[in-house]
């Protein structure tokens, strides 16, 4: 039994900025896996509610005409990564998203409710910065589009103005065209848990393999919201594919991540583990690329 | 014979099919919902509080405070049978609600509303008032003088303190040459787990009050509802109908008492209390944390010439178990290794944190880690073979315990290590994974365990069982011994069958224990039920055979002596002819107009012996030690646990314990706020309990050597398997990376700590 004052449900995106506008104090729910679980622990009870959950038209992934990815921002998680169109364009959007929660999570969680929440731990938020996602959001004032880097405030804060709904995710195409990654979910066990750090790494390499062209690197909790490391990302790029580059750009995000000494994990440990996971990434992304490694000491 | 086979579990149609009813679906939805309020301070006094908000939510019924409990009966909560001797009786000091608050999430005062909502709104609007005491969480600095005293008679907040002396230590360790090893071992606070958490609810029925309760001793239940109510125990009682998991949370009285109380502060309406995961974490029972130290003196030929043990349990606010489980473990030191010069010192100790009461091992895995920890350290120091110096120094055959009498009949250790090495291909892997450098590196590591089945000689050990005959020839069977999971009912079907020489179709286990007609038993613990309850259904089971065939005489005029009763069937022995048919007996036993009789048995079968159950676990891993994580590839357990009734079902008994383990080892923990003393992690997010995915297959292998002492020559098997699993996995990870974890969880956090204090993480900045 939750404490629900009221629930509205709206049949469009129009319907639930006029839905939101009626009851300003009304909050969005889409899946519920975050909500539910807030009402139950008594921070929203008595709360009124603004269901998008049935909005079909924010359902799905599609190429744009500019050939940019489009998530619906209610699309949930098991159908991202079952996504043709993600396997192709963006694998490892797919492979980060399958590492939320439990399968039941994945079947109820949406990528808006994942990234409109604020928290840093948040599996899609890393990829997502690391591919320099643009948030699409439509109010009373009419659409507009933020990239990622600038909707995320602070921990549980983001950009959306009073009746303002995400309606999707993008990723241009000059994000995603010959750039290849990993995201490593450090987390205590293998399913069911929020990451510990979650490190998302890519790269673009040279034509021939043998120089970083570009490389971009976005953390989970290492910081109050999902972050980059442009400390790393600078130091990486146009540096020669080796094993000397990778621990130069993994030691460098350590003058980029400020993550906290918490009871879920000290600070040297989140900054030993996100020095390593970005080490790892970064290989796996080269791997990825079609780079060789070269095995020439550091 | 069914006894020895995998015949499929009585439940598990109503099971997979969700018809199984459990303590919410058979409660009435016009039932008032129930929901405690709880502490927000570690220790300190409950000053006033103010219930006018949150009697004004609607929907409220009734709140009611530690100060409207007006008759103040002190309670023990342990499920153990109760000990008419005073001396022996566990500590009484809770109360159904208290104004002297000994923990963060003590229980002060309970709404009662008509919904949960309701009660959920109105708990957070009643305003308390506290006086605050400094309060203390560690289990040595609360033994330290003037320490915060959590309980007036107990000084330094002792609970209890026993010693055991063999030899004289302090003279063998002057031999010239011996070999000193040193260390300290402890485990943290864990939980059940178990997947239904607690639940009861109450009603009253005439003057009397009737409990249904998730437990896994409804006779106990129900004496200590009456001692916490001040009424008589016939006033009460307490059905128990099937549970999802109890693992020793269970074993002791929870909040039946409140909810009880609760009923008849409200006019005896029924009344549910259905306590959260959180509160279940946070306000249930724990598994106690122990803080062992060990010093063990060896001749350079791994001989031991003297051991020390001193062990600290967190008995945290309330006495609960209290020194029972301490007590255990201690008890197993000397016995695992026998060595002539023994000293051990096991306090129990009071500390401001949750209460520590049973749970699946009793104190048996907690020593495990500290002794087979030790073992391997010892092994290390010397350069001996793990396996080698275990084979020299382990229990011998012929072994006995000149307080339990228990004996060492088979050769257990050797034949289980062989099994287990057999299975994981241990002596290749042990060989292989010496001296490895890099990043990721394997270990194997073995872990033994001491257990011992049920409590004689320390408490009062007897089952009842009643069977009764029905028209058809089949019969119901009834004992206090209760299923919660681990397949019990399945197990006495297939015992009664067999004496009694029915198929096993006809035996119709009652599964649910009510307190009024289930004849006297003190429930699931100590690994006993299939032991306890096998002499009881043997004897009541031959009873009843005995008056079927007394019967069969009248009908067909043969000698008893002559007759037996034979798949169903009453057969002549001399020639093996069917007289007739257990059915057609049963049928005219009922309904003779000349000699009409309701065929029943009843007995009570005092148990005055106790068996040993012993086994180990063979642990494989792979550590990544940047990544400072510990995976684990394979693990084996081999049990003796006498002769196996069901063995697919004591596999899977195993399975479960395995996996109990392989969280103590690898992830679980208790974590508590300093500042406050409040549970940081108590939901199932934060608190790690490993998944499906952090497991690999789970091996299970057996010798079964008949246990001579018992009815069926069966044993336990429902703690023993999370006994030895995270010591060997502790010791896999030392033989990897040569860094032995001695406080577990061997969780990346610790893993982490380890390996940068011995060199192996080199963080340059």
């Amino acid at each position: 039994m939750y404490d629900i004052k009221a629930l509205y449900e709206a049949e469009s995106t129009q319907d639930a900025i006029r839905l939101l506008q009626e009851h300003p104090q009304a909050q969005i729910i889409a899946g519920g896996s975050d909500v539910l679980v807030q009402i139950r622990e008594g921070r929203r009870a008595g709360v009124e509610l603004v269901s998008i959950y049935g909005i079909d038209d924010l359902r799905g992934v599609c190429l744009d005409e500019t050939g940019a990815v489009r998530i619906g921002s209610l699309t949930s998680f098991s159908h991202i990564a079952a996504s043709p169109i993600i396997q192709e364009k963006i694998p490892v959007l797919g492979e980060a998203v399958s590492l939320v929660g439990g399968p039941q999570i994945r079947n109820i969680g949406t990528i808006g409710g994942n990234t409109c929440n604020g928290v840093t731990s948040a599996d899609s938020a890393s990829t997502l910065m690391a591919w320099d996602a643009v948030v699409e959001i439509e109010g009373p004032e009419g659409t507009r589009r933020v990239p990622i880097r600038e909707f995320y405030i602070n921990a549980g804060v983001v950009d959306l103005r009073p009746a303002e709904v995400q309606t999707a995710i993008i990723i241009p195409k000059e994000s995603y065209e010959g750039y290849f990654g990993n995201y490593i979910k450090y987390a205590m066990r293998e399913a069911m848990d929020i990451a510990t750090l979650g490190c998302s790494v890519n790269v673009a390499l040279s034509p021939d393999k043998k120089e970083i062209r570009d490389a971009r690197i976005a953390f989970g909790v290492a910081g109050p919201v999902p972050m980059r490391a442009p400390s790393a990302e600078k130091a990486a790029k146009g540096r020669p594919v080796s094993a000397e580059t990778a621990e130069i750009f993994s030691r460098a995000v350590l003058e980029d991540i400020r993550p906290r000494d918490s009871w879920r994990a000290a600070k040297a440990f989140r900054e030993h583990i996100a020095v390593e996971t970005a080490k790892r990434a970064f290989e796996k992304s080269i791997l990825l690329g079609g780079g060789v490694i070269s095995e020439q000491a550091v | 014979m069914y006894a020895g086979q995998s015949v499929k579990r009585v439940d598990a149609l109503d099971k997979v099919t969700g018809r199984t009813r459990y303590t919410d679906d058979l409660c009435d939805r016009r039932a008032y919902i129930a929901r405690v309020l709880h502490s927000t301070i570690a220790n300190g006094k409950v000053l006033r509080i103010d219930t006018a908000e949150a009697e004004k939510v609607p929907g409220v019924v009734k709140i009611l405070t530690c100060f409207d409990l007006t008759e103040k009966h002190y309670f023990a909560t342990a499920g153990h049978p109760w000990s008419t001797d005073p001396s022996h009786q566990d500590v009484a000091d809770r109360l159904i609600l208290t104004d002297r608050v000994r923990f963060y999430g003590d229980d002060i005062a309970a709404v009662v509303a008509e919904d949960e909502v309701a009660a959920a709104q109105a708990l957070r609007l009643i305003k308390v008032e506290y006086e605050e005491y400094p309060f203390v969480l560690d289990v040595q600095k609360a033994m330290e003088d003037g320490a915060p005293l959590l309980h007036e008679n107990y000084p330094n907040n002792i609970l209890k303190h026993t010693q055991i002396r063999n030899g004289d230590y302090e003279k063998a360790i002057q031999e010239p040459g011996l070999i000193k090893v040193e260390g300290w071992y402890e485990t943290p606070p864990v939980q059940h787990c178990h997947i239904e958490n607690f639940i009861c609810y109450a009603e009253m029925e005439g003057n009397r009050i009737n409990v249904v309760s998730s437990t896994q001793i409804p006779h106990i239940v129900r004496r200590v509802v009456a001692q916490a109510l001040g009424i008589e125990w016939g006033r009460v009682r307490v059905v128990k109908p099937y549970i999802g998991g109890g693992f020793g949370n269970k074993q002791d009285v929870l909040y039946e008492p409140l909810c009880a109380w609760l009923s008849m502060q409200t006019g005896g309406h029924l009344v549910k209390l259905d306590m959260t995961r959180e509160e279940t974490f946070a306000c249930s029972r724990t598994r106690h944390s122990i803080r062992n130290h060990i010093v063990s003196w060896l001749r350079p030929d791994g001989t031991f010439v003297a051991r020390k043990l001193e062990a600290f349990s967190d008995q945290g606010a309330y006495s609960s178990h209290g020194h029972s489980i301490c007590a255990k473990g201690a008890g197993a030191f000397p016995q695992l290794y026998p060595c002539p010069n023994v000293e051990v010192d096991a306090y129990t100790v009071y500390t401001n944190k949750p209460v520590a009461g049973a749970m699946r091992g009793y104190g048996i895995p907690q020593a495990m880690w500290a002794v087979e920890s030790h073992t391997e350290d010892i092994v290390t120091a010397l350069g001996m073979d793990p396996l080698e110096f275990r084979r020299k120094n382990l229990m011998p055959v012929g072994y006995v315990d000149g307080f339990s009498k228990n004996e060492m009949y088979a050769d257990s250790f050797n034949q289980c290590l062989d099994k287990a090495m057999a299975a994981i291909d241990y002596e290749r892997k042990f060989k292989e994974y010496q001296n490895q450098t890099g990043d990721v590196r394997k270990g194997i590591g073995i872990a033994v365990f001491w257990y011992n089945t049920a409590v004689w000689p320390i408490s009062l050990e007897s089952s009842s069982c009643r069977m009764v005959l029905n028209q058809d020839g089949s019969f119901q069977l009834q004992v206090a011994e209760t299923e919660i999971g681990q397949g019990a009912d399945t197990a006495f079907a297939q015992m009664a069958a067999d004496v009694v020489g029915v198929p096993l179709e006809k035996v119709h286990v009652v599964s649910c224990q009510d307190t009024d007609v289930t004849p006297f038993g003190t429930g699931a613990y100590a690994s006993r039920q299939t032991y306890v309850a096998g002499f009881s259904i043997r004897q009541t089971g031959l009873l009843l055979k005995e008056r079927i065939l007394d019967y069969a005489h009248e009908l067909t005029r043969m000698p008893v002596f002559n007759l037996d009763i034979v798949d169903g069937n009453i057969v002549r022995t001399t020639d093996g002819r069917v007289l007739m048919s257990l059915a057609d007996l049963a049928e005219e036993a009922l309904y003779s107009l000349s000699d009409s009789r309701h065929i029943t048995a009843e007995s009570t079968y005092q148990i005055k012996s106790n068996a040993y159950s012993f086994g180990c676990t063979i642990a494989e891993v792979e550590v990544d030690i940047p990544m400072c994580r510990a995976k684990l590839l394979n693990v084996v357990n081999c049990h003796d646990a006498g002769k196996l009734i069901n063995p697919s079902l004591a596999e899977a008994q195993v399975h479960g314990g395995m996996s109990m383990g392989i969280g103590f080892g690898m992830s679980e923990k208790m974590m508590f706020d300093p500042k406050t003393g409040r549970m940081l992690n108590n939901n199932l997010l934060d608190y790690k309990l490993s998944t499906f995915l952090d497991h690999p297959r789970l091996q299970a292998e057996f010798v079964q050597n008949p246990e001579p002492t018992s009815a069926f020559g069966t044993k336990a098997l429902g703690e023993p398997p999370a006994c030895s699993v995270a010591p060997a996995i502790r010791n896999a990870i030392l033989h990897a990376t040569g860094v032995g974890i001695n406080e577990a969880p061997a969780n990346p956090h610790n893993l982490f700590r380890a390996f940068t204090e011995a060199g192996l993480i080199h963080d340059e900045r």
